[in-house]
């Protein structure tokens, strides 16, 4: 037992004395959350848009007003002629345009129809669809408005609630995300190295010799990484909560423990690299490309599961991100109990024991 | 100096890595308190025998005990009783001398008052008090050799195994080292050293020199020289280094 204090000792003032790894390790976790939290967002948010207003009465001027004012557009350009319409948006200034055609208020009182349209750049699809179903939904209010209370022979009331996140916040989706990849690129990125590092430069071998069990000296080795892991889990936690008000709605002994359970998997599979390759870069570059890039794609934080072709929803089961990050937005975003969960956890808890097995295996293997 | 005691013994040790033959059937006895240089050229098969011995790797065939542990079943019992320092280096780069010292007397068991008496009486010894707490990054080769010798048997092993230990280090520090191995015989540890250095080997009590995988020769210094006819290491080992088949 004194001998394992050792060594985690040791391994510590390697981890806190290393300024490099110690920036990515507490830096890192910081630095993505600020950065999902405040610059990189996918809500649509003061959007430039233009109007072409032909008519220029007192409806037009009143909805004119009514989208600058909303939170989701600034009306930057007005235009006056329909060709100029393109170049605005060969030059990038705006994102949408609306167009209303000449005497719309008069078509709107004695005809009772008029029209609006909206022009999207969908260069970027998913951004001028939302822009324009905001954009519709500031015609339907207004429309409401002037309808009163006239009564109608036949009327379809609209009524949609967003569950979980009524106000549609992206922390909701991108905090349980960055978790998911801090987690996956920290344990196994720094494991592997730290590692690897001791094999690259020989001090392995003095470890081996030493009365140490080879297998201890490699647990060793990943017990101050999950305990930093832990930490980081932490800061994310409380930066989500008291940064970006995202709330904990379920139980918090539960989201970490489960958060534990995930650690172990991403800290054998650090395991498993390191036992594969000799050195640091190529150790980083596995955990780069071959973990990071997956976890990336198949968490379903940044892409759909759903709509993916049928043999890459298949591949996504092998990924572990996928089963924690649907454990972590569970928990915290519905408030739900380890009842939703049970099958994704199980999951986790077998995949962790493959690796390890592999790990511990090849490792005997390596000294034989 | 020279007890009966045996603390190294193989017979026939062999060790194949496929086709293969690193380590050929190779024989020999080491006393204690002895200072016994293993020598070959690159490529010899020293490395893997010093790691049989050292119980990190197991044997293919043949039997060999070090400090009285049988290295194909008592390996964790035999690596209690070695100290083990390798050219490659052997001390934590971002670790303070005094924190290496602590390192290494934790995990060969020592007391933690034990590691405070030896790790004072060490750095006081090698003359180091200043650089105690210095980071042994930016210490100089000779000294990080010096310190890595002291803390390989620092737990009192019966045996410290040398792994070319002053590879790349200059004259004066090397005569400095070997004057700390004398120092160490003296207490009762029997040295297990591999060298390129022919003068190094004048100082062993005996040589072995391996060629391709066997053991070519094996006395001591003065009796090698009588039977190849030099008046050198050096022309004993060329003699025998210009037979090997093997490339490096």
């Amino acid at each position: 037992m004194k001998l394992f204090f050792a060594f985690i000792r040791k391994e510590f003032w390697h981890v806190l004395r290393d300024t490099r790894s110690l920036i990515i390790l507490l830096g890192l976790p910081v630095m993505m959350m600020l950065l999902f939290g405040f610059a990189l967002s996918n809500e649509v948010k003061n959007s430039n848009i233009g109007i072409l207003d032909l008519s220029h009465d007192e409806s037009t001027i009143q909805l004119a007003n009514r989208f600058d004012q909303s939170r989701y557009f600034s009306v930057i350009k007005k235009l006056t002629r329909e060709s100029e319409i393109g170049e605005a948006f060969r030059k990038n200034e705006l994102r949408m345009v609306a167009i209303f055609p000449p005497n719309f208020q008069d078509n709107l009182s004695h005809n009772k129809q008029t029209q609006i349209r909206f022009i999207g750049d969908a260069t970027d699809p998913n951004t001028s669809n939302i822009m324009i179903n905001y954009a519709s939904a500031i015609i339907r209010d207004y429309q409401n408005e002037i309808l009163g209370e006239q009564k109608l022979l036949y009327r379809i009331e609209l009524e949609s609630s967003m569950l979980y996140n009524p106000k549609l916040s992206s922390a909701f989706n991108f905090v349980p995300g960055v978790m998911t990849l801090i987690l996956m690129l920290l344990g196994a990125m720094m494991t592997s190295v730290s590692i690897v590092k001791e094999k690259e430069k020989g001090t392995m071998e003095i470890l081996l010799v030493s009365p140490m069990r080879p297998i201890m000296v490699v647990i060793t080795k990943a017990i101050p990484y999950l305990l930093l892991c832990f930490v980081d889990v932490l800061l994310i936690l409380l930066l989500a909560y008291t940064v970006l008000d995202m709330p904990m709605r379920g139980n918090i002994a539960l989201l970490l423990a489960e958060s534990i359970l995930f650690i172990f998997t991403t800290l054998s599979l650090g395991l498993l690299i390191s036992n594969l390759v000799n050195t640091q870069q190529v150790a980083m570059f596995i955990s780069l490309v071959g973990l990071l890039m997956p976890a990336l794609i198949f968490s379903g934080f940044m892409f759909p599961l759903e709509n993916m072709p049928l043999p890459m929803q298949i591949i996504s089961n092998l990924i572990p991100t996928k089963w924690f990050y649907s454990i972590v937005s569970t928990i915290m975003v519905k408030g739900l109990g380890i009842e939703y969960i049970w099958k994704q956890t199980l999951i986790l808890v077998g995949m962790t024991i493959f690796y390890l097995t592999i790990a511990l295996k090849k490792f005997k293997i390596r000294l034989e | 100096m020279l007890s009966q005691e045996t603390v190294i013994k193989t017979h026939n040790l062999t060790k194949t890595f496929g086709d293969f033959i690193a380590v050929n059937a190779i024989t020999f006895e080491v006393k204690a308190g002895e200072i016994f240089g293993f020598l070959g050229a690159n490529g010899a098969g020293k490395t893997t025998a010093m790691r049989i011995l050292c119980g990190l790797l197991s044997p293919t065939s043949g039997e060999a005990s070090v400090a009285g542990y049988d290295v194909y079943k008592e390996n964790e019992s035999i690596k209690k009783h070695i100290g083990y320092m390798s050219q490659k280096f052997s001390l934590f780069e971002n670790l303070t001398v005094k924190e290496n010292i602590e390192f290494f007397g934790g995990i060969y068991g020592l007391s933690r008052k034990e590691i405070k008496e030896k790790g004072n009486d060490l750095i006081h010894r090698l003359g180091m008090e200043k650089e105690a707490e210095k980071l042994v990054g930016s210490l100089p080769l000779g000294w990080k050799q010096k310190i890595s010798f002291s803390t390989a048997i620092l737990h009192q092993p019966k045996i410290v195994f040398l792994d070319e230990p002053t590879g790349g280090v200059d004259p004066i520090t090397r005569r400095q080292f070997w004057d700390m191995i004398y120092e160490a015989t003296d207490s009762g540890i029997t040295v297990f050293v591999t060298t390129h250095y022919m003068d190094e080997a004048e100082y062993c009590n005996r040589v072995s020199i391996m060629v391709d995988g066997t053991i070519s020769a094996l006395d001591t210094p003065n009796n090698l020289k009588h039977q190849f006819e030099t008046d050198s290491m050096e022309g004993v080992f060329l003699k025998l280094a210009r037979q090997a088949k093997r490339g490096e």
